[in-house]
């Protein structure tokens, strides 16, 4: 199998295939044309046919993991880049590809217009390469995809743990959200480094946030108070609501001897007290 | 042999552990510091564990073994500067060292070492009085 007969077609008709594909592509795209620009499109299909044109001249085989191909795949990887941050769907991405099929098949034609048999052939070794590259863009859209979804997961457990200082050696630490074992490992390392550079003695945890406290959560707020003690602070466990008290009874949850409180100003009124410390009015 | 140097301040004895925390050493800083505790008539132990990096199980339980016989010679113990790392690693190895009293730096663990000998040393002076 060779793929000598579409690099002729290609670099033969590089013009007549680009105004072509663009006509197709405007027309699948009718609905994204606010999303992309014209010029942007242009630019991507032009590099696109350049690179499938000097991949197919230093090669013959359609393998399109091969060394030929690195350069296509750059640009695939790119315009998929491009299309994940615009906001296309897997299947829009795939089509750029894909709508080149059409123009390249009606050229085909045309060259083999006397040769059903020929045409056949070259129009199945052109399906072949076009649907390995199709996949690979889908496949690099994938990836920008999930890479953005694990830079969100990393900006959230950042956003969702801050150490705020109440008063001089009183730390607070409002809790939003579930928590699993990765975040109360991020709560419990921002906490105790909180201690060590502010000198705290006292650590305000808030579970107002918190949606629901199962065992495991009961375990990990019980190893931080843990943890905090073993650096020589105390903790205080707020903002536990009504249900949330009859969940840890009914489930069993011994808090051993770490002190709750119902709310975070109860808490803060008691760790001013540990402090030797009261608030007047004037 | 390396030995852990116990420094005398006052009432109290000073554990400064700079270097690696091997398992030797800790059986060897037992027996000094509980012979210590004798000769000196100490009234409080201050170990100052913040250069430890690595804590294991072993460490964890000595720790908790020097604060028990402290306490039995009349001693209290306070461990003070742990990593936040090595907190994190005895509370996940299930060691919460109940026993010893903790705190954030030298000078917040004389604090509690000076307020715990004022308690006792009243009731000890106290104690003296009625002989």
């Amino acid at each position: 199998m060779s793929t000598h007969s579409l690099f002729e077609i290609v670099q033969r008709h590089e013009n007549d295939l680009l105004v072509e594909w663009l006509r197709l592509q405007n027309q699948t795209l009718s609905a994204r044309r606010d999303r992309i620009s014209e010029s942007q499109l242009r630019a991507n299909s032009q590099d696109f046919i350049m690179g499938l044109r000097d991949a197919l001249s230093a090669t013959d085989s359609s393998d399109t993991s091969g060394p030929a191909f690195a350069k296509l795949r750059e640009v695939l990887t790119e315009v998929s880049k491009q299309r994940a941050s615009l906001g296309f769907s897997p299947s829009e991405t795939a089509l750029f590809v894909l709508s080149f099929k059409e123009a390249l098949f009606g050229r085909l034609r045309q060259e083999n217009a006397n040769d059903p048999g020929a045409f056949a052939e070259k129009a199945w070794d052109a399906t072949k390469l076009l649907d390995q590259l199709g996949l690979f863009t889908v496949e690099a859209y994938t990836k920008t995809r999930e890479s953005v979804i694990s830079r969100q997961q990393q900006e959230l457990l950042e956003l969702s743990t801050p150490v705020v200082e109440l008063w001089t050696g009183i730390l607070a630490l409002p809790l939003i959200g579930t928590l699993d074992s990765s975040r109360t490992q991020v709560v419990m390392q921002n906490l105790l480094e909180a201690i060590v550079s502010r000198e705290a003695d006292l650590a305000i945890i808030d579970i107002t946030g918190v949606p629901t406290v199962d065992t495991l959560v009961a375990q990990h707020l019980l190893k931080t108070v843990a943890a905090a003690r073993l650096m020589g602070a105390d903790c205080i466990i707020s903002g536990i609501r009504p249900q949330i008290a009859q969940t840890i009874i009914h489930l069993g949850v011994d808090l051993g001897n770490v002190i709750t409180k119902a709310t975070l100003a109860d808490a803060f009124r008691l760790a001013l007290k540990k402090k030797n410390l009261s608030i007047a009015s004037r | 042999m390396e030995r852990i140097p116990i420094l005398k301040i006052g009432d109290f004895l000073l554990v400064t552990v700079q270097v690696d925390m091997h398992d030797r050493l800790a059986v060897t800083l037992q027996d000094d510091l509980t012979d210590r505790i004798v000769s000196s008539r100490a009234r409080g132990v201050l170990i100052d564990i913040s250069a430890l990096d690595i804590v294991d199980s072993f460490i964890g339980r000595m720790l908790g073994n020097i604060a028990g016989m402290a306490r039995i010679l009349d001693a209290e113990t306070v461990v003070v500067g742990m990593q936040p790392s090595v907190a994190i690693t005895l509370v996940e190895l299930g060691l919460s060292l109940p026993g010893i009293r903790t705190a954030l730096n030298i000078d917040r663990g004389m604090d509690l070492l000076r307020s715990a000998s004022e308690e006792t040393g009243e009731t000890a002076s106290a104690g003296r009085e009625d002989l």
